[in-house]
């Protein structure tokens, strides 16, 4: 349970450069970047050292295929076939042949070097210009050897930041519900995997149904709701630590919790005698505090990233709508206008949009709104779906999507999938079990 | 009671179940009705003591109970009544066709909507508890009109 954040990031040669190579990451993957990402080397001396501490064969390697998933994933790049690259590992690192790298259509080149320094692992890396035959940044980290898998994810960060001049998001985490077992008794336990998949760790052991984890801004926390003891309440619980509470002292049940933008308070929805309103406590005072006051079903609260809007569902209106209003709970505004029924708003990290679950017609549509409820965009259809979670980029969506029973109620399954904003490169999300309620963390490094 | 009229509707409703399900077979003709999209079939019904069913059902996106759900309800409060040592829980739920944190309050607001009708018929609130199980516990794993009328419910269920 216990997880490492023990990272020691030590930026060495910061290089100003210009953006010779840019990427519109507004057009999705219609034309991704031809990116040449090279093993990086690695002496000898290096390679036996980690392969006895990580049991990995070519440490160097391995990296590179970290960058090189991550960033095939993202859809904004092509990583090319390592078999056609020319020059060695080491060689280009100190001086790339940008001839060689043009020839196989590289636009991009990723070098760099891994040694075994004091116990530590250090990375140095180098991303190319190859059409202007330089160099536009070059990096490196020390820290411990298990970290291995998140230095490539800062790679990527690195070389997406530089390429398409927004944040990264590789640097993350998702925790999800697990799910197994037959429909009508299913198992579900909290889980917690690397952005990429790797690194599964499960949370709790399935004694007790959980669901709607979201992750703290500050990382170390995680909100949800359990059935301990049958009773359907808010928890907190520290994923370093394992240490977990009950929120608040609430007559009945409470659910749909998130984290306000500074992790400071914690939104959800209190039920009692058929009515669901909306609160927050705070987690220093514990004071709690009444936000909505309505005899319909209000839920799934999710704040502005600026702290002063709250978005949340309603039925209001006789069906499932979208509302946002002031933190305080005043001026509530319906956004939602189109066909259908609407829920699980989350606004965008970067404030502009407002994600959620639209059912019309039998159909559940992931989609975005601007946060007036204007410019409506379906980017995904399917028979079940629902619950997005944006990466903090504010560029890619995760969400759950359920598949149709056939008539003896067989052939039930619940995965992870991200789309991008744009409605493209739309993709499975490996899980070692079914999975559904993902919630994207924000970077862990900086 | 028009019974053609409800074998009409029932077979109208299983009739669109089938063309939305493509691969559903003729056997979901004997396997329950619906009115109305509420379920009338006995299919997962159990029985809290001899002719006093313990669940009540209720249309989409609905919490209102039908005169089907209040006749069942008169009998569960009849029988309160006579075991007046008995506690119970009502498990409000919903089906597979809504957002996961709304079903919670659906299932909760259910489950409400038929305790509030058994204290109206003098049982008193403190031998009542409410939890909602939203889309959580389906008793038909189907995806099937159905079976979500089968799994949208309000479950009284001893508790001691």
């Amino acid at each position: 349970m216990l997880l490492r954040y023990l990272f020691i990031l030590l930026i060495i040669i910061p290089i100003k450069a210009f953006a010779l190579i840019e990427v519109d990451i507004t057009r999705g993957n219609l034309n991704p970047l031809p990116v040449a990402v090279s093993p990086l080397s690695i002496d000898n001396e290096s390679k036996e050292n980690f392969k006895k501490i990580l049991k990995q064969e070519d440490l160097g390697s391995e990296i590179s295929i970290v960058v090189e998933n991550n960033l095939r994933q993202s859809g904004l790049f092509n990583p090319l076939d390592k078999n056609a690259f020319l020059q060695e590992p080491d060689v280009a690192n100190l001086k790339p042949r940008f001839e060689d790298w043009n020839l196989i259509k590289a636009q991009a080149l990723v070098t760099g070097k891994v040694t075994f320094v004091d116990e530590k692992l250090r990375v140095e890396f180098r991303l190319w210009d190859v059409l202007a035959g330089k160099e536009m940044m070059a990096l490196a980290f020390t820290t411990v050897p298990s970290n291995w898998r998140r230095v490539g994810h800062i790679i990527t960060d690195k070389v997406y930041e530089r390429l398409t001049g927004e944040k990264g998001y590789f640097d993350t985490r998702i925790i999800y519900v697990s799910e197994e077992g037959p429909k009508t008794k299913r198992i579900k336990k909290l889980a917690i995997m690397d952005q990429d998949g790797f690194n599964n760790k499960y949370l709790t052991l399935g004694n007790e149904l959980v669901l709607t984890p979201r992750f703290s801004p500050t990382n170390q926390m995680v909100t949800y709701l359990s059935y301990f003891r049958n009773l359907p309440r808010v928890y907190l619980l520290d994923i370093e630590t394992g240490m977990q509470e009950v929120v608040g002292d609430f007559p009945g049940m409470t659910f749909a919790p998130r984290f306000s933008p500074d992790g400071k308070k914690i939104i959800m929805s209190f039920a009692k005698d058929g009515n669901s309103d909306i609160y927050t406590m705070d987690l220093e005072n514990r004071i709690v505090e009444r936000i909505t006051n309505h005899p319909s079903i209000d839920t799934s609260p999710s704040y502005s990233p600026d702290g002063k809007q709250i978005t949340f569902n309603s039925d209001r209106s006789g069906y499932q709508q979208i509302y946002v209003m002031d933190s305080n709970g005043k001026n509530v505004k319906r956004i939602s206008f189109g066909n259908g029924l609407y829920g699980t708003p989350v606004w965008s990290p970067r404030g502009d949009l407002i994600a959620f679950t639209k059912l019309h017609k039998g159909k559940f549509y992931i989609g975005v709104m601007r946060t007036d409820g204007t410019g409506e965009r379906l980017l995904t259809e399917n028979f079940y779906q629902e619950a997005p979670s944006w990466s903090p980029n504010g560029r890619v969506l995760v969400f759950y999507r359920e598949t149709k029973t056939n008539s003896k109620g067989e052939g039930f399954s619940a995965k992870l999938w991200s789309i991008d904003l744009t409605g493209y490169n739309e993709k499975m999300v490996e899980t070692e079990t079914d999975a559904s309620d993902p919630s994207w963390s924000s970077l862990l490094s900086n | 009671m028009n019974l053609s009229k409800i074998l009409k509707n029932a077979l109208l409703i299983i009739l669109a179940s089938l063309t939305l399900a493509a691969c559903a077979t003729k056997k979901t003709s004997t396997t329950g009705q619906i009115q109305g999209d509420v379920y009338t079939g006995t299919d997962s019904v159990e029985y809290l003591a001899s002719g006093v069913p313990d669940r009540v059902f209720f249309a989409t996106n609905e919490t209102v109970l039908t005169t089907a759900s209040r006749e069942t309800l008169r009998k569960q409060a009849g029988w309160l009544r006579k075991n007046s040592d008995i506690n119970v829980v009502l498990e409000g739920h919903a089906d597979e066709r809504g957002t996961r944190e709304y079903n919670l309050a659906l299932g909760e607001r259910r489950a409400n909507s038929a305790k509030d009708y058994l204290m109206t018929y003098g049982i008193s609130s403190d031998r009542i508890s409410v939890l909602s199980y939203g889309k959580e516990r389906p008793v038909d794993s189907g995806s099937s009109p159905l079976a979500w009328s089968k799994n949208r419910r309000s479950v009284t269920v001893k508790a001691n």
